[in-house]
């Protein structure tokens, strides 16, 4: 996993000026949304926005999760993890339960509900770029290194640093690098995070293993339960069984009396 | 009555139901074809903030209702508690059509319908939705095992009656095994949104809780469902034995009792372990709709059924069973709809298709309940089935009531 890469968003550094946004859109090929950036929200066009909150600008973004809730509960498995750390989706795969949206504890997931061959659609981390040895368009573009892409462990580096030798100016969290289990990206701020509209009293361990929990379960549940119809069918079977045969007998002797 | 026996002026006769009936399909098949050539953003209230909406709620209550098809069909086959023998073969063919809606709505609601048949090649076994997915297949098929022998008595086809007589006790186990496993499921479906989910239904318990309300609310359809079809079929009609004796509803209505009780239980378990009680002097909807769904799906069926004089009247048991199915639907639904509603912000109601695609559905599967009611012996008698077996009882000694199932 630290291997692996991921984002280190600053919003102390972030200026609101969009362009990662743009970028993004760029890539993507995705159309203009909303003629307000600021404005924008996540959708079927729209993978990243930044949003602004008095004199600060957050970005929202697939966080890339470890152990992703989107990816345990597609049941065909369209959502994977790449080898990059990225989590991304293959429409030829996905029937469209949208189990994904629901579960995703940050709700980054949107659908292209205008259309009759929709796809889930979010941020994928620039995987092809990434794997073609460029940078993901937004961290490439931003001009002041509040989006910043690399390997996790030294993103983890810079932003302990940050905390460190900054006191006053950040909040004492890393948000995403627990939560949920923890994430591909990482996000430091002045203020608590529920401030800037991020996901709050998130718990630390990854969402799949709430299922994991019940889905354990299951091989017991269905062992246990074969092995406990099949004894009942047999003694309740027996049971009455005897009872019949003592019921037959006493009529015989009835007759015989007769 | 054989169908075709029907003169066609009685078939095209139009009565009030009829008509309705017409009007409600034809809608439906309207709104079936605009779902499929416009997809689900223009057809549906169904957005990036609702991705569920009453297809899934009416699933998850279609699914719950069905569920006496395992209970009784376990009762009979498994615990010999012959009693109930003639509750068989309706609540098999219930739990049959049930699953068919089902199944449809379920695919009317995917977003790549012509992709459903990817779940069977492309396996992800972490997910609970393909725990679903793989058992409704395979209960769907039990079911369709379970009720062919009526269908190849009928027709006097021997050969495959007899494969099915010898695999019939494993495939009610398995039936049994498979409803138990995706009953559970459909609650564990929402243990992954711990923060989405409101908590007055929230709880890793969700799997039991579903597992339990749906076996009080399958047998109260049951018992339901023969009131209706008491009144919709009269005897004159061709249709014999469709009332059913007041020990055997007693029974079921105990039965539902039992795990009414069982259930509130562990709600207050659950509220206590978890420190939830304080929720419930929250003044919200949430809070008024979860009193409503357990003073209706619980506590007013619990008073009414402890009563002796109650449990052995016919009246009290229907209007009972009536509460029960509420309950069980306003809880399906709050946890489907209701419960997510605070967190996504924005207020559902389902748009015109997609109910007028639901209520197409369900009119269509109380249509075959009707056919497949009148052309094969789906309700025969308790005191029929005696008395072939005594007969037998007294040439061969074999002395088990239902002799096709062993
Ligand atoms: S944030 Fe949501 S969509 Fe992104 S990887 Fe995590 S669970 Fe999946
Ligand atoms: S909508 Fe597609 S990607 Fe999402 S869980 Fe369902 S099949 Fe998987
Ligand atoms: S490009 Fe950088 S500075 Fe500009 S909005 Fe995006 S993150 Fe902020």
């Amino acid at each position: 996993m630290l291997n692996e890469n991921g984002i280190l968003f600053d919003v102390t550094l972030c200026v609101g000026c969009g362009a990662c946004y743009d970028m993004c859109k760029e890539v993507n090929n995705l159309p203009e949304t909303n003629d307000d950036y600021l404005k924008d929200h996540l959708s079927g066009n729209t993978f990243t926005v930044v949003e602004q909150y008095e004199e600060m600008y957050a970005r929202k973004l697939c966080m890339h999760c470890n152990d992703p809730a989107c990816i345990s509960v597609c049941l065909v498995g369209a959502i994977t993890k790449s080898s990059t750390g990225a989590v991304v989706y293959d429409a030829d795969k996905c029937i469209g339960c949208r189990y994904c949206m629901q579960a995703c504890p940050h709700s980054i997931p949107r659908y292209e509900w205008g259309t009759t061959k929709p796809r889930i659609r979010k941020c994928n981390l620039c995987d092809d770029r990434v794997k073609a040895g460029k940078l993901p368009a937004c961290a490439e573009v931003c001009p002041t290194e509040a989006t910043l892409y690399g390997k996790m462990d030294q993103l983890i580096e810079v932003a302990k640093n940050r905390l460190k030798n900054n006191p006053d100016k950040y909040y004492q969290h890393i948000y995403g690098l627990e939560e949920a289990g923890g994430g591909h990206v990482l996000i430091i701020s002045p203020v608590p995070f529920e401030q800037l509209g991020y996901v709050s009293k998130l718990p630390n361990e990854p969402m799949p293993e709430l299922t994991l929990n019940a889905m354990e379960k299951i091989p017991s549940v269905a062992i246990g339960g074969g092995i406990f119809l099949s004894a009942m069918f047999w003694l309740t079977k027996r049971k009455n069984e005897i009872a019949k045969e003592k019921n037959l007998l006493k009529g015989n002797k009835e007759n015989e009396i007769k | 009555m054989k169908l075709n026996d029907m003169k066609i002026h009685e078939i095209i006769k139009p009565t009030f139901w009829k008509v309705v009936s017409v009007i409600i399909v034809t809608m439906g098949l309207v709104s079936t074809y605009s779902r499929f050539s416009l997809g689900l953003g223009s057809t549906t209230n169904l957005h990036d903030s609702v991705p569920w909406g009453l297809w899934i709620g009416f699933d998850f209550i279609g699914v719950g209702l069905a569920a006496a098809g395992f209970t009784i069909a376990a009762t009979v086959h498994i615990f010999h508690i012959h009693k109930y023998e003639p509750l068989v073969r309706p609540a098999i063919l219930t739990a049959f059509l049930g699953y068919s809606v089902v199944v449809c709505l379920l695919v009317v609601d995917l977003g790549r319908p012509e992709n459903f048949w990817h779940p069977l090649v492309m396996w992800n076994v972490h997910s609970v939705m393909f725990e679903i997915t793989w058992c409704l297949i395979c209960y769907t098929t039990v079911l369709l095992l379970e009720f062919a022998p009526v269908v190849l008595e009928k027709f006097k086809i021997k050969a495959p009656l007899k494969i099915l007589k010898m695999i019939s006790i494993p495939v009610v186990i398995a039936g049994v095994i498979f409803s138990t496993l995706h009953q559970s499921s459909f609650g564990s479906l929402y243990l992954i949104v711990p923060g989405k989910l409101h908590p007055l239904w929230y709880s890793s318990l969700l799997p039991v809780h579903f597992y339990i309300s749906c076996i009080a609310a399958g047998l109260s359809m049951i018992i339901f469902e023969s009131y209706l079809i008491a009144r919709a079929f009269p005897t004159e009609d061709g249709f014999n034995h469709t009332g059913l004796k007041m020990d055997i509803l007693s029974g079921a209505s105990f039965a539902v009792l039992i795990a009414l009780i069982l259930g509130f239980l562990l709600k207050i378990y659950d509220f206590a372990e978890n420190g939830k009680f304080p929720l419930l002097t929250v003044p919200s909807t949430e809070t008024y709709l979860f009193f409503l769904e357990i003073l209706i799906g619980t506590l007013v069926p619990i008073f009414l059924l402890s009563y002796k004089k109650l449990i052995e009247d016919k009246k009290w048991i229907y209007l009972t069973s009536v509460c029960v199915i509420s309950g069980l639907v306003l809880n399906r639904l709050n946890v489907s709809i209701t419960g997510l509603a605070a967190y996504s912000g924005v207020n559902y109601f389902p748009s015109f298709d997609e109910i007028s695609i639901t209520m197409m559905l369900v009119v269509l599967a109380i249509f075959a309940f009707r056919v497949i009611a009148k052309n094969f012996a789906v309700f025969v008698s308790d005191e029929s089935e005696n008395l072939v077996n005594e007969k037998e009882v007294a040439t061969t000694k074999q002395i088990i009531l239902s002799e096709r199932y062993e």
